[in-house]
Order: C-alpha cells, then structure tokens, then sequence
C-alpha cells in the first residue's frame, strides 16, 4: 500500500489543497529529531495524513449533485437584472415551489430561522406570531400567537425544540409549541445563537450580556457582561463557535463561554454596528455599520480586506451563504455579491456598472420589496434560497449558486428519517464538545504545547487551580460571605465595613466594598427573578448615617 | 442567461420501498466538518470510558479446581479448547476451556507435580495420537495420552492411575521442570541434572550439564528448534545448542530466574522472570544486557509466558496479581487479582491469545481476557466497524491527559499499594546514594539500568566500536573481549 502511494503522493490532485488541514506549528527542524523511531512515527503519520488528504480529493469526483449558477451569456447581458419573476419561469416547478412568498400582514416584521438541515423554517412576528413549519411540504408544526414582542427565535439542535426571545425571558418551547422553559436568566434578549456541537444557546440584548446556557443539561454555563450597553448585532463563527457581538460604539468583540472578557474586540464602524456575518470556513467576516459603511474581514489574522464606506443607505442585515454569496439589504433592497471575500481589489464590491473596468465586482443579484422593509434574511442550508423576512410577511429568494450542493449525511441530513433523526441526536449528545474548549483556534486541543516546561501547567496543576478557585471564597475567612438571601440591612459585610475605620481605604475594605457591591447585586437579580417589583431602595439608611460619618 | 439551480430528486435520496436503504451520501469536504479534531478527542475520551466501563477482565474458573495448589499448566498446541493442569499433590486434569469443565483427572505422581508439557508433535505419523509429558518429585516423568476417552473409567484421583499412561521414565533424582521437542521425540527435563530424553527410549541420551546446582526450568525454542534454555537455582541462565549437544552461553544474574519463555515471533528473544521482581527481555545473541525490563510487580516474578503474537507477556507474581506488558514497554498494561487469588505460580496465554489460563497456590484455575473490554461474541458489522474506529481513535489521543489518566487507572488491592509505596523509596534512596556516591568518585562506572541485574557472562560480548575521539584512547581501556 505504501509502496504504490508514495508514488501517488509525488503527483498531488488539483482539487487536494480544499482537503488540506491546516499544518500544525511543529516545524521540520523539529521534525528532524534524532530519535529514529520517533522519526520513523512521525514520518507514518505524515504519509497517512497525505494518503487520506489524496483519497478524500479523489472522491470529489463522485458527488451526485453540481452547484447552481446565473450565468450572463453575452457582455450585454447583466445577472443582476434578471427579476426572481424571470428565474422563476425558467427553473424547473419544483425549485420554483420552493420560492415561498408568505403574505403575513398583521404580526410583522417577521424574523426567520431554518433548522440545521433546511427543512423547517421557524418565523417569528414581532408582534407575537410565531410558527414552525415543514415549509417544504407546506406542513404547520406549531402556530403561536404569544401576544408580547418576540425579537428572535431559533430551533436548537434539532426542528423539535425552539427558543423565542420574548419581551422579556427567552423561552424554549417544544414542536408542538408547548411551552417548556422559562429562561429567567435570559432577561430581554434581542438574538439568539444556538451552538449545535455545544449544545449551547447563546442570548445577547439590551442588558449587554452575553449568556450562555447548556440545553442538554439545563445550566447557565457562563454569563460575561460586554459593558458596551444594548448589543446590536450577534453571529457566531460556525467554524469554531465563537459569539461575534456588535456594539453600539462601533466595536464587534468576540466571545468565548471560557473567558470574561472578550477575546478580541475590533472596531468596525463609526457608528453602531448594525450587523455581521461570518462565513462556513470562519475565515471571512462582514460588518456593516450605522455610519453606511460594509466592511470585509480576514478575521485569521483580523484584517480588513475591503471597505465601503458610502452606501447608499445604511446596510441592515448581512449575510454569507454556504458558497460565499454576500447578501446585503438596505432597506426594501436585497442585493448580493459573488466572490466579495477575497483579498484582490477587484473583488471589492460595488454597485454601479463596471464604466469600461473589466474588474469591478458589480452584484450578482438584486432584488426590491417595494413599499417594505427587510427584517431579517437567512441563506437556506443545501437550498439555492435565500429566505428573507420583511414587514409584510416571508420570502424565499431564489438565488442561483447560494446553496452547498452535497451534504453530508452523516452530518446534517435534509432529508432524514425520524429514526435518523433520533439516532443523530443521540449520537451528537455522546460526542457533545465542553463549553469551555470554545477557542479561537478549534484544533488547539490534541495539539502538542510548545511552551517551556516550566511555564505549562500540568494536568495536576490545571485541576489544583480550577479547585483552588472554586473554594478560594470559603478559604478566604477573613471577610464574611456573600449572601443574597440576607434582607436586612445589617448584613455580615455591613457590620464589618461599619467597624473598621471610615477613612482608611485598605486593600481589604475594597475588596468588602466590592463584595458588598456583588451581595446587592445577587439580592436584585434574586429578587427579580422571583418577579417581584424590587424599588430601588437604595441604602437611604447608610446614606442617612454616612451624612455623618 | 443561462441559470441552474440545485436540483435533487428526492426519489434519489429517500428510500422509495420500506425495504430500501435510505441514502447516506458523504461530503468530505473539512468545511462541512467543523470541530473534526475537538469531536474525535471527545470520541477517544468516550470510547476510553467505555473501554473501562467494559472491563470485566475475569471470565471465571474453570470446573471447582484442584485440591492443592496448581504448579504446572500445559498448553495443548493444537487444540484451542483444551488445557492440562497439574497441582501439588500430584494430580493432572485436563480442561474443556469453552465450557470450563473438568474433562478428567487422574493421579500421576506421588508427591508434587513439578513439570508437564503437551508435545507438539504426533506421536507417529499415520495415528493422530499426540501425548503428554510429566515430571514429579517420584523421580519419574511419565507419557500420558491425552484422549479423554482413555481416562473414562479412573474411579478417583486418589490411587496412583495407570489408565492412559503410556509410558514410566525413571530418574535418579527429582524433577524439575520439563519440555517437549517442537519437531523430533526428544524432551528435556531439569532437577539436579538437565538431561535429553527420547520418548523411544528408556533411559536419558544424554546430561547436558554445566555446573553442579539445580536446574529449575527448561524450555525449548519453538522456532529454532534446536536452542534449549534453562534457569538454575545458581542464578544463571543457560542457553544449549542440540546441534552440538552442549551448552552455549551462561549468564548469572543478581537473584534466581524463576521461568523463561521464547518469543514466538522472533526465535532469537526471551524473556524471563525474576526473583528480584522483574521480568528481562533478551537477546540470545547478546546477553550482557536485556533488551527491555518488566517492571511493576512487588513480589517475585514466578511464570511469564508469550501471547502467541509475541507483541505482550503475562506475568504472574507471588504478590498474588497478574500483570500485561507490552514487550516494548517497560511497565505493565493491565493488573489483574481477585480477592481469593493467592500466589500465582502459573500463567499461559491461551493459543488464539484471548485469554489467559492462571494457577495459584489456593488451587483454582482461573480464567482472565487478555483485553479486559473485549468480548468474544459474533458482531454486527456496524459493531465491529465502531470498534476498530474506537481502537483508533484511543491510539490516537493516547497522550492526552485525560485519556491516559482514564486508560491508566486501575484498582490495585491494598497489600500491593503499600508495597509499591515503600518500594518506590527504597528505590529512590539507592538511586539518591548512588547519585551523591557519583559526585566525589568520579571514575564510578556507569551501568545501565538494563545490565544491572547482570554480575557476569561466560562468554564476553565485544561492545559496538564506540566513535573514538583519539586513537591513545584504545590503550587506556582495555577491551572487554579477552577470555
């Protein structure tokens, strides 16, 4: 076997390098060690890597589907002129069934969200309307009518269970539409992401916190406050599950459930960041900003690739489809580019006809809902759709090349089975991914750590911190403990601050001040969480006694 | 314009009769596999968990055991299901091993039975009749047959039993230790001599003895099949040549080797185990040093034994466990021990090496998987599949911490913990002795780890001509290779 490949391995197939995995750091000075075996290893594993690279190319060659395309025959000829009224005539029927254009005049603007596999399409009416439905078969799963704001729902792992972002909590509900948490921990959420290889549903909104919860297990795995006021913008980078948060300031920081600060902040815009998308292969992100400005990110090494800086009008939602189709909407438009996320500079988007230039990339297609707004646009998995909800209702674009060709069954299947179905979310709990692996870089884990010896930790060390962290509190005797259940306004912080001395700000006293501070903090959360109309009481009687401290 | 969307047919994909397969095409393009390292790390964690979670490394023992305690154990080489064992007061039995029944027993000695060995070949060519050998303290070593149909009317194993006995050797001292030829009719005993018999004739051809102490194990090459080794009481091992009918190389350790065992695959290693707790691989070629040392039991190594891949080795301890080493790996793999298990004087591998036979001083034959997880029944193809996935992915991450803790840990019993604990600091203060020793005396000749347990060869091996920065260097040192 070996004999024939490495003959094979001189000559590489065209299409090898999409099947490349990234190298790892360990580089060939390395590589040559004078361990023989450990060379001899690590030669195996390098042949078996190339051998599998060699035969997942080879197999490119059999997949049964082919991407679409729009196509303009002659120079004359411009492909985003063509109208979904001319695409529709001349697809085949069933692909123009597929353009659904629902007319939902009452409860709108609608926001809308498609199951991992593109069958169901979840649609939520800011006015309370939400359903569930099989929309290719044209099957209703549930209809409610909440009558309070929904701003965002989403299905989680799989069409059976939903979550909608509700005036105030975020609630799960069930495929038949039964309500079956209450999220009280969600408080006025605005976006929802749900982290399939996590099992994590993330909300962000106008309290300008991140929180993650676990839906397998049912606990607030993490929570870190953004401290940039209401988030405008979420998305997260399917690549390696990072959140992506737009800010009011113009910043997009990005998050892991591991960490309390966030990994990296950007700034986009110069005004509030109005949305973003990130591309499949998490390479590529698209910020557009309040300000009218559309930016492209090389988010590997977060770079801007291109800017625009004079819209027309202010983007409102962005998005990149599965091939790397931009879609912009300002307003009633709806306008996408092809090939936008490359570095060359005749891959920049721009709007007007190319003047002479041969390398402008003009849009691919466009599109206009008169007289209405678009709310919200979501690509269809393994569909040539782009699904756009507006004012007035939902709309299936059809949009020609948007669309991954070949799944992968043993991934996501559109067209599985109830007993695949059942299997699959078995099989993705068992192999469910810590909340706390979420990093920048996915492959990290497995990897060898370069650092010296005495600058890792190890496994020992890892396990004496994170449970020397747990019980550092009961450790630390000398300051009472936190408690919110305390209602009394002598609590044992209380007393101890009282004691010391008034004017001798120590390190200890700020740290009692700063327990003090969370104990408030607890004792509101606790108390609105019981849903009680907590007065801002204040502390009117220490202000009353500090008059004359 | 030319325009083209995605098309399927569901027809293509969805099964169209309920007999159908529904269709799982692949895509292996990376994007649409996110996470793909993190995911297989967690597979590896969960199938390391399973594999624990399957560990049920004992299968049972086999029918109610012997009345004393079980000092020889045979395996038959032709026959996967049969197995012979002999104990202290002289007893044989012979084993069904698929059913774990007792298929007879007899009493063949009187006194204990210190050897027996299921001959490899055929007792003549034209009859499928192969036999069985055994030695005892009556100073006698006797042939047995080894259909069970011979021993159908042996009323009890109380009365010496000449039902199947085939032939009597006497001797003039009391054996130890005995092994069969892999293609000729001749055997080898051990006792005060090591002598060559032939199953043919009546009295030894011939004594192949170097030196007046006791020859405690003798066993033959099964490759080469002219080599013979033994162990003496005299803590030396012995390598004899047929060809020559002489002894060709001795070396004598610190303590007594105990038993030895020949690499199935590679004719030229064996290993050994010891009475200072380890077991030695080595080189027949190149005995100055082992090939790799065994090291984990706290008692004396009584029995090792090759799994017939020659890739993993079974000891058995007077610490009352039994241990698993991969041959090129200095410590165990696997701890085995039951409550009621006493000292373990036997250990053989099974010959499809999925099991390992075990005879300990309380009398019992106890059976242990060789992979503790495994189980032997008929599997789905979709079974096995996952399987050979698992094993992968478990090679794969083998180094993460997790894994390895998970894969690693195994309850000890009490005794053995105390005992490794105190073994560790006896360890640690020679190793710290002889570290401070090395700082004032300078010329304190190093000696590797794998040659400690060596005081000396007979025949002197030339050392590999070490790259010599100058040519006076020679003279300084003078070569080892003199007598």
């Amino acid at each position: 076997m070996s004999a024939s490949n490495s003959k094979i391995a001189a000559k590489p197939r065209e299409n090898q390098k999409k099947f490349e995995r990234p190298v790892s750091n360990v580089s060939k000075t390395k590589k040559r060690s004078k361990d023989k075996k450990l060379r001899a290893g690590l030669r195996r594993i390098d042949e078996q890597y190339n051998d599998a690279v060699y035969s997942a190319a080879a197999t490119e060659y059999l997949l049964p589907e082919s991407t679409g395309f729009l196509e303009a025959e002659d120079e004359m000829e411009k492909t985003f002129k063509v109208r979904q009224s001319d695409i529709r005539d001349s697809v085949d029927v069933t692909t123009a069934n597929k353009a659904l254009d629902l007319s939902l005049k009452e409860f709108g603007p609608y926001s809308i969200n498609f199951s991992r596999n593109g069958t169901h399409l979840l649609i939520s009416g800011r006015k309370g309307h939400v359903a569930s439905m099989d929309w290719r078969k044209g099957e209703l799963r549930a209809e409610l009518n909440l009558n309070e704001t929904c701003h965002a729902a989403t299905y989680l792992q799989n069409e059976q269970f939903f979550a909608v972002a509700q005036k105030k909590y975020t609630f799960i509900y069930d495929h038949e539409g039964i309500e079956l948490h209450r999220l009280k921990q969600h408080i006025e959420a605005r976006y929802l992401e749900f982290l399939p290889y996590h099992y994590l549903l993330a909300t962000a909104g106008e309290t300008g916190w991140l929180k993650y919860q676990d839906v397998s297990t049912g606990q607030l795995v993490s929570e870190a406050s953004t401290r940039a006021g209401p988030t405008t913008a979420m998305a997260q980078n399917p690549w390696n599950a990072i959140i992506h948060l737009g800010h009011n300031n113009g910043t997009v920081s990005l998050w892991s459930p591991s960490m309390p600060e966030p990994l990296v902040k950007l700034l986009t815009a110069k005004g509030p960041v109005t949305d973003l998308a990130i591309d499949r292969s998490g390479h590529y992100m698209v910020t557009t900003g309040a300000d009218k400005s559309m930016k492209i990110w090389d988010i590997r090494n977060f770079k801007e690739l291109h800017t625009i800086n004079n819209l027309p009008t202010p983007a409102s939602n962005v998005n990149i489809s599965d091939t790397g189709l931009l879609a912009v909407s300002r307003g009633p438009y709806v306008t996408l580019w092809r090939d936008a996320l490359r570095a060359s500079s005749d891959a920049k988007p721009c709007f007007g006809s190319n003047r002479g230039k041969v390398s402008r990339n003009t849009p691919y297609m466009q599109h206009l809902f008169a007289g209405n707004k678009v709310d919200n646009m979501k690509f269809v998995p393994f569909e040539d759709l782009l699904g756009v909800g507006h004012g007035t209702g939902v709309t299936n674009l059809i949009i020609p090349g948007a669309g991954e060709a070949n799944y992968d069954a043993l991934e996501v299947n559109p067209y599985e089975t109830k007993k695949q179905r059942q299997d699959q979310e078995v099989r993705t709990l068992l192999n469910k991914l810590p909340a706390d692996s979420i990093s920048l870089d996915p492959n990290v884990i497995g990897t060898v750590d370069n650092r010296a010896s005495n600058v890792r930790l190890t496994a020992k060390d890892l396990a004496e911190i994170t449970n020397g962290s747990l019980d550092k509190n009961k450790n630390r005797t000398d300051i009472p403990e936190v408690k919110p259940d305390v209602r009394s306004k002598n609590s044992g912080l209380r007393g101890f601050l009282r004691k010391k001395t008034q004017n001798v700000i120590d390190e200890r006293k700020l740290r009692v001040q700063k327990q003090l501070e969370k104990e408030r903090a607890a004792r509101k959360r606790k108390a609105e969480s019981n849903g009680e109309d907590m007065e801002e009481s204040g502390d009117v009687v220490d202000q009353a006694l500090s008059r004359f401290g | 314009m030319k325009i083209k969307t995605i098309q399927r047919n569901p027809d293509d994909y969805v099964p169209v009769k309920n007999t159908q397969e529904s269709q799982i095409p692949r895509n292996l393009d990376p994007e649409l596999h996110p996470f793909e390292r993190a995911r297989e790390y967690t597979k590896a964690l969960n199938a390391t968990k399973l594999e624990r979670m399957f560990a049920q490394p004992f299968v049972g023992q086999l029918g109610f055991g012997h009345r004393d305690g079980v000092y020889a154990v045979a395996k038959h080489y032709h026959d996967l299901n049969k197995m012979a064992t002999g104990s202290g007061d002289g007893v044989v039995k012979f084993w069904n091993m698929s059913s774990s029944e007792e298929l007879c027993s007899f009493k063949a000695h009187y006194g204990m039975v210190t050897g027996l060995c299921v001959a490899p070949v055929l007792a003549s060519k034209n009859k499928n009749l192969q036999y069985m050998l055994s030695c005892g303290d009556d100073k006698t070593v006797k042939l047995w047959s080894v259909d069970t149909d011979d021993y159908a009317d042996v009323k009890d194993d109380l009365d010496l039993n000449t039902k199947g006995l085939l032939k009597t050797f006497y001797g003039d001292h009391a054996f130890q230790g005995i092994d069969h030829h892999r293609s000729n009719s001749s055997f080898v005993t051990g006792g005060a001599q090591i002598q060559l018999w032939d199953t043919s004739r009546s009295k030894s051809t011939s004594n192949l003895s170097w030196g007046a102490d006791n020859v405690t194990s003798v066993k033959f090459n099964q490759n080469d099949s002219n080599i013979l080794a033994s162990t003496g009481s005299d803590n030396s091992i012995v390598l004899y040549d047929l060809r020559t009918n002489s002894p060709t190389q001795k070396i004598v350790q610190q303590m007594r080797t105990n038993s030895i065992c020949w690499n199935p695959m590679e004719p030229f290693n064996f290993v050994t185990g010891n009475e200072d707790h380890n077991a030695y691989y080595y080189d027949m070629r190149k005995m100055n040093r082992a090939l790799n040392v065994f090291k984990d039991h706290v008692s004396a190594v009584m029995d090792v034994d090759f799994a017939p891949t020659g890739d993993e080795i079974v000891t058995g301890s007077y610490d009352k466990t039994i241990r698993i080493f991969k041959t090129n790996h200095g410590h165990s793999r696997e701890i085995y021990h039951t409550r009621r298990m006493q000292h373990v004087f036997q250990v053989k591998y099974s010959m499809d090496s999925r099991y390992i036979v075990s005879g300990s001083d309380d009398g019992n034959v106890r059976l242990w998987r060789s992979k503790a997880w495994e189980r032997s029944n008929a599997k789905t193809s979709r079974e096995k599949n996952k399987l050979e996935y698992d094993d992968k992915l478990k090679e794969r991450f083998k180094y993460m911490p997790e894994v390895r803790r998970i894969s690693r840990h195994r309850h000890v019993p009490k005794v053995v913990k105390k005992a490794q604990e105190i073994k560790r600091t006896e360890l640690n203060s020679i190793k710290r002795r002889d570290f401070n020793e090395r700082r004032t005396r300078k010329d304190k000749p190093f000696v590797p780890e794998r040659g400690k347990q060596i005081v000396g060869t007979v025949h002197q091996y030339e050392d590999k001509p070490k790259k010599k920065k100058y040519d006076e260097d020679e003279e300084e040192y003078p070569s080892s290779s003199e007598d």
